[in-house]
């Protein structure tokens, strides 16, 4: 077994993130493990530009953002294994990883960061009728088909699903050529980017058909069509609402889900409405000296916060090799009226400041985030428009956070004025 | 009044842009002043890519250094589509300079080290 003081899982913009923060902060014996053939993740598909606004102050493509990174990785003495996937992590800190040029292998890593990121939802998840034919995709996979590999998945296109990936592959593969007949969303409004319904759909005159979704899917060996119904207000098909597509290629963009099979593994407690584990403010989760960060914890909608809150994690995970540890009491985030999950659950008492992030479930427009202890608002944050599609975040600073009495805090969104 | 979502940035801010003086309100920004002026007068957009490498890589990201003519995206496509690269490429280098006519160039967006 080797010994290492930080083992990061995870080679993409997270991990490299908290690795680097960790380097910053003093600690020198650092892996950063990785299940592909390079460090980057899901950046190297995403080749798109409009990240690394907020974090490198101009407008970058995945690759590029990601090859920053990678570029400041190297500088330092962090080790970065690729090819390299872990099978297991325990509550003690060790990992069993497995690897074509060293075979199985054992670490104990004085402290781990979860960097591993998520997965997109599938036809299985959604269960959606019909043939099981091929040309059915999720659009991250089209993705990678397309923008690595080199192959083009389809002729004719319906989307299922108004996430950003579905939104980025129709101008994708509009470019490209492909006929992007429909984007069909199940919700009443879109679950990405406005920027994106924009340039993605409106600049190639793509349709978008809120509250729909697809209700049957025929063809024998390849799509040959889809049909959409229109959904009710509970999101039940409305018969005699049928349209059909002819296409050849569904491609699906219905959601993603943090991917945390070892954190469960490892008995580490998961938040079932993020699907994330369980944090404190520093990222660390209900397994001392274990942290997590990114999409492992809670789906973004920019890459610029992921490295944000995994320079945070590796801060926290160099803080924890150092002897360094939280101290306060603990003050519970509650979820109150329309908010769906906060990061992170719960928080130490008497903190300098804290961030706070959370999704709205509705789409509301002039309204405002309050912050109660008990009975007694202690801050309130106007907002003009908020949408489950985005991500909500506030700051409390030590003058608002030393007013809290109680043991919860709870995050709610005002109701509309009667 | 012409009423425009900023793409600028992922915030996207709701614009509202004056037909004839083409004021901007409702920019979180400066850039929304700039993209919702341009939006009406001569609306631009980055184009991003990939082409064929000669090699065992397969794909090489590229963009448009600058934003170049909406009506143009089409056009910059088929100059991508018509080129091939070896390895070493570095970030940034010019692969198709004045794409398409326009002021933009396109550029490698990741590295390729030589084999």
């Amino acid at each position: 077994m080797t010994k290492h003081d930080l083992v990061v899982i995870g080679g993409g913009p997270a991990g490299l993130a908290a690795a680097l923060s960790a380097w910053n902060a003093g600690i020198r014996d650092i892996l950063i493990l990785e299940r592909d053939k390079e460090a980057g993740g899901i950046l190297n598909q995403c080749i798109h530009n409009g990240f690394g606004l907020h974090h490198f102050k101009e407008e970058l493509t995945g690759p590029e953002y990601a090859g920053r990174y990678i570029a400041l990785v190297k500088q330092t003495g962090v080790e970065i294994r690729t090819d390299t996937m872990v099978l297991e992590l325990d509550e003690n800190r060790i990992l069993h990883t497995v690897s074509p040029k060293h075979g199985y292998e054992t670490f104990q890593a004085g402290a781990v960061v979860l960097a591993m990121g998520c997965r997109e939802r599938t036809r299985g998840a959604i269960s959606i009728p019909g043939a099981r034919c091929s040309g059915i995709f999720t659009a991250g996979a089209a993705q990678r088909f397309m923008n690595m590999e080199g192959y083009m998945v389809g002729k004719r296109v319906v989307i299922l699903g108004s996430g950003d990936i579905g939104l980025i592959m129709a101008r994708r593969m509009t470019l490209e050529g492909a006929k992007v007949l429909a984007c069909v969303e199940l919700m009443p409004y879109s679950g990405g980017l406005n920027r994106n319904i924009v340039q993605c759909l409106h600049d190639f005159d793509i349709p978008l058909y809120l509250s729909h979704t697809v209700t049957d899917i025929r063809g024998k060996d390849r799509l040959e069509q889809v049909v959409v119904s229109k959904v009710d207000d509970k999101r039940r098909p409305i018969p005699g609402t049928e349209m059909v597509f002819d296409c050849d290629t569904l491609l699906l963009s219905v959601g993603l889900l943090p991917e945390n099979e070892l954190s469960r593994q490892a008995g580490i407690a998961i938040d079932p409405r993020t699907n994330g584990p369980v944090v404190w403010e520093n990222r660390e989760t209900s397994i001392p000296g274990v942290f997590a960060c990114g999409n492992v914890l809670h789906v973004h909608d920019l890459v610029d916060y992921v490295s944000a809150e995994s320079e945070q994690a590796g801060q926290a995970a160099a803080a924890f090799l150092l002897g360094a540890r939280p101290e306060g009491s603990e003050i519970r985030l509650v979820n109150g009226f329309d908010v769906g999950y906060t990061v992170p659950q719960h928080i130490h008492r008497g903190l300098d400041s804290v961030e706070i992030f959370f999704r709205v479930r509705n789409v509301r427009k002039d309204t405002a985030i309050r912050v109660m202890d008990g009975e007694n608002q202690i801050a309130r944050f106007k907002r003009e428009h908020m949408a489950p599609g985005e991500m909500e975040t506030i700051k409390l600073p030590k003058v608002l956070l030393d007013r809290i009495q109680g043991d919860t805090l709870t995050i709610e969104i005002e109701e509309a004025a009667k | 009044m012409k009423e425009l979502i900023c793409i600028t940035c992922p915030k996207g801010c709701h614009l509202k842009v004056d037909e004839e003086t083409f004021a901007v309100t409702g920019n979180g920004c400066p850039r929304g002043a700039v993209y919702g002026a341009n939006e009406l007068r001569n609306p631009v957009r980055v184009v991003t890519s990939t082409v064929i490498v000669e090699g065992p890589a397969r794909r090489l990201p590229v963009k448009t250094d600058r934003a170049i003519p909406k009506g143009k995206m089409f056009e910059v496509m088929e100059e991508i589509a018509k080129i091939r690269v070896q390895a070493p490429v570095a970030v940034g280098q010019i692969l198709i300079p004045h794409v398409a006519g326009t002021e933009g160039n396109v550029v490698a967006t990741k590295a390729l080290a030589a084999q």
